[in-house]
């Protein structure tokens, strides 16, 4: 194992070095763009010679961050009627509301730029099996064990295939070649993770429940976050190198980090929170998720259609483009400065109440009189960065390889990325192109800041010459077929959810948030899921109602 | 010479790893099911090694000699497998299974002899202790770079044929090099046979891109009068004397002699009952076959074709023979021809059509189940004039039953009342077909003139299932589960098996 990483790791290492290192005398590139999330914007927050606001509006609630955190506290919101409704107003840093569950567009498809799929929602997330009835995905009530899907949504066959040894296998947990032993490992793993699936607590709380809030505190799950996946594996006994590499492989896709350094809590979250899956070994699991050419985009444009369908047409609810960069609290509320980088000009926002749904980590750049011990909690928040990948291909995808016909989603083991997923899988077509591949890497083998460096600092050329080398391996003349390759980075990606992540004092601190300012990301939960981002959405609007007497039923 | 001998450890070590990875690979191409090729091939393959390390034993005499016979024997039998294998496949000479087994077995001996052979040769100068920590770790080094090398270059770049000839090359240059080293005027005779068997596989290198030529040419039983490769399918048309077949990815889709009995219960029985039909469209059929039928209907005014492949129209409108099979009706002034994925046409496309022909491939896998889905069908039929009907060709109701009651299933899940019928094409065996519409098809009452098959006679004959084709229970085929491709594909394995 640690050989194979090795050798992996030089390889990759030194195609970079050759690269960057001398005029690289390969075939000519695709055109495409370099992007991502607006750093340039970002990195303006931490000067402090901003023009002095010269409009100063009120509002009884103000959000920060139209992400999917944001869109849900906006949305429960507008599931009240007025006067119930408190007016909001929605303020994104972007030009486009989403964060993490951004999509791009082209001749060829929409493609997601971020997330890009939602496992069928368990019972207890009841906010978003609501919002999914209210987009008509889901039929019937809501609340039973197995509602009806729509099944455009619901992810088609095949779902998942792996590329290993040459050819590809269906399902991403390596099977073809792998020792019997290894394999009878496999299935005892998967066990496990069934049993803690169904485990609950003398409360009948679930031992991994998603939203996580809901899960058990019970000491016997919970020191599970004081280790590291992988020290959990080897104090069970997991060996088997095909394991090891798929339960990385998971933590890599889902966390952005390295499963040496995730919370075994966290590692194991993954597995057994989902009840919507079948027993994970060999039971086919096709109807396990939700997905759409754009991702998870075509939930961002149903919050965005089923709010700005609440609201009045003049209301202007979302503002783009705007960087919040001072904040402050006094007796009666809070008080918010933005800079509007179109219009070169500030504005003084006066809120009641303040729903942070940004990233923590700008807080203390921008807050005045965040206490010590909220500013320390935060700062404990490692973020993962990201590269995502859209490469247009104007013909089907060469496969020389035999092996299982293209997936949804296809993993290649020897790449130190995480594969890719197919725009198109969810139309009906017959041939696997034209259509655009959604490429994912997480820089998990470095430590954030060197690899948010590296992320940063590699120019295009560099970046696209290791993807394209990379997905050659199995897809031969692939180069020739890609039109256009844009890529996208994110710097801060999403938190990292580290052994401790799961400490008592540190969910306290922040789902109390700071006063009127209250916090909805998902760095609250410490990682970055759909349903933990709607939840934390949902809580804090639910709480901002209940102060005003005006909450008459819960989703939380 | 000790650590000559190592290199030439390495590279009959990598030549031996070679030889099974590609017999695996191989079996698991050309027989499918590739986790029990791959795992049948090396089980054998090492039980196979594990025998003649222990025959090793009985070896004695001139070791050397006996180590370059060794090695020219595993070059030249190592190295034109997979071209024989691939033969023997295609001529369907003989149980390939045993062909198979044989050959790894025989394979799996020699190269079990090679590394007890090497280690008594060089254990007259080695201790022991570090004869055999060299020898093994040289060894499984050479098994690491061929895994390595095999799915990165070999195998896309090589292919089988070539990889195995390569390393036959490798095994027999070991030979000459052992020769050298040793330099024993005992052995010139054995130069020569060095030379031989390099020159052999070296031929067999030129000749591997012909062989495989030839290979498919036995697939067919007939002479191939076309062969291209488009980026969707391979195409390809036989002729034995009148008898012209066209294959798409090796599956029969026509036979000259009997396609008129396909494409007449495809398009007549439906569209005979609509003297009123108009506008007609053709998805898949891109033969133009069933478009030739459809031009019978002198009230027809616009045939609209619609076939992912533009190699495929393009053939059947220009090739004079192919021309005469469909009457050269693609270049009629009535037929559009639009070449796009059947789904994405539609869903750009607005408008009814009185008469639909869905002609696609049978659901063999998840692509092609697309179009027999809850979700396609409803997509046509918001392309249904009022009064429109849509005919679906629906695999064999007698080697497929519960496939072809799926997709009579899907079709009403979807909201259309249905009809389904079949009709015997000796070629293809007894073939389905669905009618479908708003409301229930009616039977025609009569015919166009000059039909071959069909009467109005024996027409509710086709409608009537004997009761080893009458309906069973089924699910629908929606697009998240596609329980059609797997019942195909159970059921037609039952079938050729």
């Amino acid at each position: 194992m640690q050989r194979r990483d090795f050798l992996a790791t030089c390889g990759i290492a030194g195609c970079a070095a050759v690269l960057t290192g001398c005029a690289p005398q390969t075939p000519s590139l695709p055109p495409g763009e370099l992007g991502g999330s607006d750093s340039g914007l970002g990195h303006r927050l931490r000067q402090t010679d901003f023009p002095p606001p010269t409009e100063t509006i009120d509002i009884p609630v103000l959000i920060v961050g139209a992400g999917v955190a944001g869109l849900s506290a906006a949305w429960r919101f507008c599931r009240e009627t007025l006067p119930a409704r408190p007016r909001f107003l929605v303020l994104e840093l972007e030009n486009k509301p989403g964060g993490n569950a951004r999509y791009g567009e082209n001749a060829i498809s929409r493609y997601p730029l971020g997330a890009h799929y939602l496992p069928l929602p368990n019972r207890e997330a009841r906010a978003v099996r609501a919002l999914l009835a209210e987009l008509g995905i889901l039929g019937g009530d809501p609340e039973t064990e197995t509602p009806e899907y729509d099944e455009r949504y619901l992810c088609h066959p095949l779902h998942e295939r792996l590329y290993r040894l040459g050819f590809w296998q269906e399902g991403i947990v390596p099977r073809l070649g792998v020792p019997l032993v290894e394999l009878a490992q496999q299935e005892r793993f998967f066990a496990r993770m069934a049993q803690w699936r169904d485990a609950r607590d003398a409360a009948s709380r679930r031992a991994f429940a998603l939203p996580m809030a809901y899960s058990s505190d019970a000491p016997e799950w919970t020191e599970l976050d004081r280790l590291s996946m992988r020290d959990w594996m080897a104090r069970e006994g997991f060996d088997a190198p095909s394991l090891h590499w798929y339960v990385n492989y998971v933590c890599r896709d889902d966390y952005g980090t390295d499963y040496r350094q995730v919370s075994a809590w966290a590692g194991i979250h993954y597995f057994a929170c989902r009840a919507g899956k079948g027993s994970a070994f060999g039971a086919k699991t096709d109807d396990g998720v939700l997905t759409a050419p754009e991702g998870n985009g075509w939930l961002v444009d149903g919050l965005h259609k089923l709010i700005t369908n609440a609201c009045l047409p003049d209301e202007g609810w979302l503002r783009t483009g705007q960087a919040v960069y001072a904040l402050r609290q006094n007796a009666v509320g809070c008080e918010v400065d933005v800079w509007n980088e179109a219009s070169q000009t500030s504005l003084r926002v006066h809120a009641g109440h303040v729903i942070w749904a940004a990233p923590l980590f700008l807080l203390p750049h921008l807050a005045s009189g965040l206490p010590d011990g909220l500013a320390e909690t935060i700062s404990t928040i490692t973020y993962a960065p990201w590269l995502v990948a859209n490469l247009t291909l104007d013909a089907p995808l060469p496969e020389p390889g035999a092996g299982a016909g293209i997936a949804w989603d296809n993993v290649l083991q020897d790449s130190r990325a995480l594969g890719y997923v197919v725009a198109t899988h969810q139309d009906i077509r017959l041939a696997s192109g034209p259509t655009v591949l959604t490429y994912y890497y997480a820089l998990s083998e470095y430590p954030p800041a060197a690899a948010r460096q590296m992320l940063l600092d590699m120019p295009y050329e560099g970046w696209a010459e290791i993807i394209l080398k990379d997905l050659s391996h199995a897809h031969g003349a692939l180069r020739n077929r890609v039109t256009h390759l844009d890529i996208f980075r994110y710097g801060h990606a999403m938190a990292r959810p580290l052994p401790g992540f799961r400490d008592e004092m540190r969910r306290m601190r922040l789902t109390a948030g700071w006063g009127k300012v209250r916090f909805a990301h998902a760095d609250v939960s410490g990682f970055s899921l759909f349903e933990e981002a709607n939840y934390h959405g949902v809580r804090v609007a639910e709480e901002i109602l209940a102060a005003h007497g005006h909450l008459r039923t819960r989703l939380i | 010479m000790q650590h000559a001998l190592l290199v030439s450890v390495f590279v009959i070590a990598s030549c031996g790893l070679a030889y099974e990875l590609v017999a695996a690979a191989l079996a698991s191409y050309l027989l499918g099911d590739s986790i029990t090729q791959f795992s049948t091939v090396i089980g054998a393959y090492l039980f196979a090694m594990g025998l003649g390390s222990w025959l090793s034993r009985h070896i004695d005499g001139d070791l050397v000699r006996r180590f370059v016979q060794i090695e020219l024997a595993v070059g030249v039998l190592g190295g034109f497998a997979p071209m024989g294998l691939f033969l023997a496949f295609a001529s369907q000479t003989g149980p390939f299974r045993v062909l198979l087994y044989f050959a790894v077995l025989v394979v799996g001996v020699l190269v079990g002899l090679e590394i007890p052979l090497v280690m008594r040769i060089l254990k007259r100068e080695v201790r022991f202790k570090d004869l055999v920590s060299r020898v093994l770790a040289v060894d499984y080094l050479g098994a690491l770079a061929v895994s390595l090398l095999f799915p990165i270059l070999l195998a896309p770049y090589l292919g089988m044929m070539r990889t195995g000839l390569l390393f036959g090359v490798l095994n027999a240059g070991v030979a000459l090099y052992a020769l050298r080293l040793f330099g024993h005027r005992r052995l010139t005779g054995l130069y020569g046979m060095a030379i031989v068997c390099i020159g052999l596989l070296l031929g067999g290198f030129a000749v591997a891109g012909k062989v495989s030529d030839i290979a498919e040419s036995w697939l067919y039983a007939d002479t191939i009068i076309h062969a291209e490769s488009s980026p969707y399918q391979r195409i390809v048309v036989t002729r034995w004397r009148d008898d012209v077949r066209l294959f798409l990815n090796q599956n029969l889709q026509f036979s000259s002699q009997d396609e008129y009995r396909y494409h007449e219960a495809l398009v007549h029985p439906g569209l005979a009952a609509l003297p009123h039909a108009r506008k007609i469209l053709v998805l898949g059929g891109g033969d133009g076959l069933a478009v030739r039928e459809i031009l019978r209907y002198p009230q027809v005014e616009s045939i609209t074709l619609v076939d992912l492949d533009p190699a495929m129209t393009r053939l059947f409108s220009s090739a004079p023979l192919l021309k005469r099979l469909n009457g050269d009706a693609l270049n009629d002034a009535r037929v559009t021809i639009i070449n796009d994925d059947a789904a994405r046409w539609l869903e750009k496309h607005v408008g009814g059509f009185d008469f639909v022909v869905a002609d696609f491939p049978d659901p063999s896998n998840f692509a092609l189940g697309k179009l027999y889905s809850t979700g396609f069908y409803r997509l046509l039929k918001r392309h249904l004039a009022p009064g429109g009907r849509v005919v679906v060709q629906s695999t064999s109701p007698y080697y497929a039953r519960r496939a072809f009651w799926i997709i009579v299933t899907t079709l009403e899940a979807a909201g259309l009342k249905t009809a389904p019928y079949h009709a015997l094409v000796p070629s293809f065996g007894e073939w389905g077909y669905v009618l479908a519409g708003e409301d229930v098809p009616e039977m025609p009452i009569s015919y166009p003139e000059g039909l071959r098959f069909l009467t109005i006679e024996n027409t509710p004959d086709l409608f009537r299932f004997p009761a080893d084709m009458s309906r069973v229970p089924a699910e629908p085929n929606r697009l998240n589960d596609q329980g059609l491709v797997r019942t195909f594909e159970e059921e037609w394995k039952k079938a050729v098996h």
